[in-house]
């Protein structure tokens, strides 16, 4: 076969360039690395973005921290390969949020429940909220509450999770304070927060159980209405003219944690350094910003005391699903 | 009413602005030229690289939508040279994409690829300049049971493919379907076919479908012919390398139409490049396809679905700048990229920052212009890579399969499960099953069963639903005339078009 020279003169750059392209995601390998189990876009990548721009902002990371995707199950897939395949990595770390530790209650993550891996630490808090659309008849939750009371099955509830997830669970517990079993709640299960948000725009659905972060740049855009925060109280900024469900005689609180795990088999000294890095970044002015900037509130818990407080939110919502009759 | 598009190419002509929409067009190719990064990794790997160096909003957002118009253009290389699709939009373009190299007509192929993304792209981007708040409100009323709709009109279009072996045809539609069956069912978060391996819960994903079905399986065929001495199996003198005016006028129709086809597409929340691709491409073939020669290296068979494509990555912009509501995976982190610079997207984008909005329009606009200089002269140079001599290829494209998926999952399960779906790929070619059914079924059905439960899950189980709203009652019309016209016509009028018969 005859080559062309020039050809063969430019090869050798083209092959270099595939090398140097291959050569630095293999780079990125032996940086920091945090798991979004989900697509992106969503509450996931906003929580490993959190650490990426936060430690990498503030100087705790030299290099960028890499974000990668894992869809699937809701996280059970990222849960299951932190624990059976990359269980003892430094460098790793996975988003999570009350939504894994509802998976855990109900026994989604498989042959595997919370005591297998290592829970680090929670750089913010975020709270469910009740969100129809701009023009919707409802004005208050208690006019939702009243409606739903008269024809449960005439609302369409919706939001990113399975019937099960802790989409549903807000959705549910909703139900359930106004009395209503919440097996008669219609509810349609989606991809994700903003396919709810194009169903709730387009009245395919009704209602949408979000998230007060996510909701964040659709405040200002007057095209829906947050009828309730599930907060214990009145949260500040942008968010301080929702009112809570508790404030309007509904008993129903749901706080979205987001945090980060390990794998089990993680040394002491990098857990412990992780947390070091976890808790100076949580204490940066500069990082206060990144998180309010995101809609998210302070909460700090770091260690042995976040590893403990999940433990115990597993036992309650195995309690919870009982109660909503989801119970395996 | 346009001061926003003047003012953003005040912003995109900047020279730092120009320089970064030239890096990501060039950037972009590469990514979509190698297969298994795509547009979203692209994006992934350089979007902390952005936000590091300190670029302003406006400019991070111009690098980054270089990288995905990019993608989109350099997806087909691999596509018409190699039979193996660069990233998921260039699916459909080795159908008749590969063919044409075979034919020796590689360097116009690859040139007129370019010229139809650059047509493609060019009436998404007007679209999207004049239309973009009126289709924001047409895309939100496409719920799930319009989606359903859609989905069967998809479908249905798939008919013209069925060809000489229609039974086969069908039975690659339902392979794909039933391999987009695995996982965790969305509804009830019940597994489905994963024989409790972890790995399955995910389903099968994109890039390790389409790098086992396609790099995997064409490597083993390539295999099978290294011993075979017979002249007739190597590929034919590069000839011409310049696509010709008269072979783009030819294609002119092909183009507009599934430009305008793949804008539409694009702009719809849930469904991106890969049905953009699939449906210019079907469209064309029923229209135009009169000698049955599409799927046999047909250039308009090339245009088809590179120009659908390419529009449906513009039209994807529509639902993110407009609602804050991504159109595709791609564009969803970008929408990433702007929430970390603290930019609201939605309606008030344009008037509040109208440097982010106008300035990402006009960089979209001289992107494009970019990438057809940066791609016409190239198509010459790339089309090279056919006189490589077979020892060097299939090593290099299995490095290049083998890479592609382990950087994506990090994971030694998805390269087995990229090589298992190769052997059965290879096996589907040998009993001489065609390929492009089992992916569109794979991508289709998973859209078209979530749709449907979810539609049902809104009506409690009443089947009304589907056929209720206006847009719907559209489709099913026209899914129906799909199927019953062709054979319908050549009956009502005798003589008239005894070709269709």
């Amino acid at each position: 076969m005859k080559f062309n020279s020039a050809f063969l003169r430019w090869s050798a750059p083209l092959v270099m360039g595939a090398a140097l392209m291959t050569g630095t995601a293999h780079a990125q390998a032996d940086g920091t690395e945090c798991i979004a189990p989900a697509k992106p876009g969503g509450g996931y990548d906003l929580t490993c973005r959190l650490a990426a721009n936060g430690l990498q902002e503030t100087g705790l990371i030299d290099k960028p921290m890499m974000v990668t995707y894992m869809p699937g199950g809701i996280g059970a897939v990222a849960y299951n390969h932190v624990n059976g395949v990359r269980n003892d990595d430094p460098n790793l770390i996975v988003a999570a949020s009350t939504g894994a530790a509802v998976n855990l209650a109900l026994g989604k993550f498989g042959q595997y429940d919370a005591s297998e891996v290592r829970w680090l630490g929670a750089l913010g808090v975020d709270y469910g909220a009740i969100v129809v659309k701009a023009d919707a008849p409802w004005q208050t939750l208690d006019d939702l509450m009243q409606d739903l009371k008269k024809r449960p099955g005439g609302i369409v509830f919706g939001a990113g999770g399975t019937v099960g997830s802790q989409d549903w669970m807000k959705a549910a517990l909703t139900a359930k304070a106004a009395g209503i079993s919440p097996r008669k709640l219609r509810y349609v299960a989606f991809e994700g927060g903003g396919e709810s948000l194009a169903a709730l725009l387009g009245d395919h659905i009704q209602v949408f159980t979000g998230d007060l972060s996510e909701l964040r740049p659709h405040l200002e855009s007057g095209k829906v209405r947050v009828l309730a925060a599930l907060a214990e109280e009145r949260v500040g900024g942008p968010y301080a003219d929702i009112p809570t469900a508790a404030e309007q005689g509904y008993d129903v609180e749901w706080p979205i944690w987001r945090g980060y795990y390990m794998g089990p088999d993680v040394s002491d000294k990098a857990y412990n350094a992780w947390e070091d890095r976890l808790e100076k970044l949580a204490d940066n002015e500069q990082f206060a910003k990144m998180r309010e900037a995101r809609g998210l509130f302070p909460m700090a818990r770091f260690g042995d005391d976040f590893d403990g407080y999940v433990k115990k939110q597993v036992a309650q919502f195995k309690q919870l699903a009982k109660e909503v009759g989801l119970s395996q | 009413m346009f001061d926003f598009l003047i003012h953003g190419f005040d912003v995109a002509l900047t020279p730092l602005n120009l320089g970064l929409a030239f890096l990501g067009a060039l950037l972009g190719t590469l990514f979509g030229a190698l297969p298994g990064i795509g547009p979203i990794n692209g994006i992934a790997i350089l979007m902390p690289l952005a936000y590091t160096l300190g670029l302003p909003a406006e400019s991070a957002l111009i690098l980054l939508a270089g990288v995905y118009t990019g993608a989109e253009y350099g997806g087909r290389m691999s596509s018409i040279l190699l039979n193996v699709p660069g990233d998921a939009g260039a699916v459909m373009s080795t159908l008749d994409g590969h063919p044409l190299a075979k034919k020796g007509l590689a360097g116009p192929a690859l040139g007129l690829s370019a010229v139809s993304s650059f047509v493609g792209a060019t009436i998404a981007i007007i679209g999207l300049t004049l239309f973009a708040p009126l289709l924001a409100r047409v895309a939100v009323m496409f719920g799930p049971a319009e989606f359903f709709a859609l989905m069967v009109f998809a479908f249905s279009s798939m008919a013209v493919m069925m060809g000489k072996d229609p039974v086969k045809t069908g039975i690659g539609a339902v392979l794909g379907v039933m391999i987009a069956m695995i996982g965790v069912d969305s509804g009830t978060g019940v597994m489905r076919y994963t024989f409790g391996l972890a790995e399955l819960y995910d389903g099968i994903d994109f890039v390790v479908m389409i790098i086992g079905l396609f790099a995997i399986s064409e490597i083993l065929l390539m295999l099978e012919h290294a011993n075979r001495q017979d002249a007739g199996d190597a590929m034919p003198p590069v000839g011409r390398v310049m696509v010709s005016l008269k072979e783009v006028l030819y294609c002119k129709w092909a183009m507009l139409r599934s430009g305008v086809i793949g804008f539409i597409v694009g702009v719809l929340p849930g469904t991106g490049a890969s049905v953009a691709g699939a449906v210019s491409y079907t469209t064309e073939k029923r229209l135009s396809d009169k000698e049955n020669t599409f799927g046999t290296g047909d250039m308009r068979g090339l245009a088809a679905p590179e120009a659908g494509n390419n529009a449906s990555a513009a039209g994807s912009f529509v639902p993110m700048l407009t609602l804050g509501i991504p159109g595709s995976g791609t564009t969803a982190v970008l929408l990433g990229a702007l929430m970390l610079y603290n930019i609201t997207p939605g309606p008030m984008l344009f008037s509040e920052r109208p440097e982010v909005a106008g300035g990402l329009i006009a960089s979209l606009y001289i992107g494009n212009i970019m990438l057809l200089a940066l791609n016409l002269p190239l198509a010459g140079f790339f089309a090279k890579v056919l006189t490589i001599p077979r020892w060097v290829l299939v090593p290099a494209i299995a490095i290049l399969a083998f890479v592609g998926v382990y950087q994506l999952h990090s994971d030694l399960m998805a390269i087995y499960l990229m090589l298992v779906i190769g052997i059965f790929g290879y096996l589907l070619r040998k009993l001489g099953f065609s390929l492009a059914p089992v992916i569109l079924g794979y991508v289709l059905g998973g859209l078209m069963e979530d749709n449907l439960r979810r539609a049902l899950s809104i009506s409690g189980g009443d089947m009304g639903i589907l056929w209720q709203s206006g847009i719907s009652i559209g489709l099913w019309i026209a899914a129906v005339l799909l199927l019953v016209l062709p054979w319908l016509l050549p009956r009502l009028l005798p003589g008239k078009s005894p070709a269709r018969a």
